[in-house]
């Protein structure tokens, strides 16, 4: 099965982003009160390793398995959107203490009432897909 | 063993994300769950109330394998590779939490006052967790991406509007715990 590697990569994503704490609501928590370093080490070295990569795409040097070479699809444009639906997601991020990827991983903890938050998550988006054309960009 | 069973430190858990967004765009794919939440509407069929949610979902196979994945991931830590669920915080912070009405901060991963199963039971108690989902997965349909496909990929790539998202992700942020938490909590 084609899509087993990906089974294997989320599994990894899944261990890191438990084993880092990043699921933990308190982890969130106190990144947002500058009380603690360990979110900002987590994604900034990401981030700064994540360049080099981008860099070495771009220019060719690593390929993907194929051959071909990498291209990073561009993010749609807009102050508006990214603005202000970065926001509305920053509330939620806090308030929840857990972004798409650690709502999954908490699913696999255990934690019941995750569920709700990706109930919530779903109608967000089902409420997004019917307004799209009606938001400003 | 001690290495597995101990809380991995951030200069770990960076380099180790930065890995898994190399293997996502090395295989051909973006490095991004939020998608995710788009599909799931499809399949529940979404596409019966607007035309954004008919696509081919079969074509997103390999993201919701990824997110299987992330599900077993958790699993298997909570099961296998902890062996306490306690968080290590700032005695500050646990302070700060103790006057806004959440006790033994830091005892577990989630705090019980937000996530226990009772709060089932309570209007407040749904209404947090739905709201809180709500703004996530409406906000982040909205801004194009979440922390992986904004902050990490989008970041790492040098684009203008993730940091415009990322910025805001921290305006909303912010608001929420510094101004709205003493008036929910």
């Amino acid at each position: 099965m084609k899509n087993l590697k990906f089974l294997i990569i989320g599994i990894v994503f899944g261990i890191i982003l438990s084993k880092s704490e990043v699921v933990s609501w308190y982890r969130i928590y106190e990144m947002f009160k500058f009380q603690s370093f360990h979110m900002y080490g987590v994604i900034g070295s990401a981030v700064a390793i994540g360049v080099i990569l981008m860099q070495l795409f771009k220019k060719g040097i690593i390929k993907d398995f194929q051959g071909n070479p990498i291209i990073v699809k561009p993010k749609k444009k807009g102050f508006i959107r990214t603005f202000v639906g970065g926001s509305i997601f920053g509330l939620g991020w806090a308030l929840a203490g857990a972004c798409p990827g650690p709502i999954f991983v908490l699913i696999g903890h255990g934690a019941i009432t995750i569920l709700i938050v990706l109930l919530g998550a779903m109608l967000g988006a089902f409420i997004y897909g019917l307004l799209s054309k009606k938001l400003p960009s | 063993m001690e290495f597995i069973s101990q809380p991995w430190p951030w200069y770990v858990a960076g380099p180790a994300i930065a890995f898994v967004l190399f293997l996502m765009f090395y295989f051909g794919r973006a490095f991004g769950v939020s998608t995710n939440l788009e599909t799931f509407c499809t399949m529940s069929g979404a596409g019966k109330f607007s035309d954004y949610f008919k696509t081919d979902w079969k074509a997103r196979k390999w993201s919701l394998v990824f997110v299987v994945g992330i599900i077993l991931g958790g699993l298997i830590s909570s099961q296998y590779l902890m062996t306490s669920d306690a968080i290590d915080l700032n005695p500050d912070t646990v302070k700060e939490l103790a006057e806004l009405g959440f006790a033994n901060a830091g005892s577990d991963y989630l705090p019980a006052e937000i996530f226990s199963t009772d709060n089932l039971l309570s209007l407040k108690g749904i209404a947090i967790l739905l709201v809180a989902g709500l703004c996530i997965g409406f906000g982040t349909r909205y801004a194009g991406g979440c922390t992986s496909g904004h902050a990490i990929t989008g970041l790492s790539s040098l684009q203008l509007p993730s940091l415009v998202a990322v910025i805001g992700f921290f305006a909303g942020g912010l608001l929420m715990v510094w101004f709205l938490f003493p008036l929910i909590f």
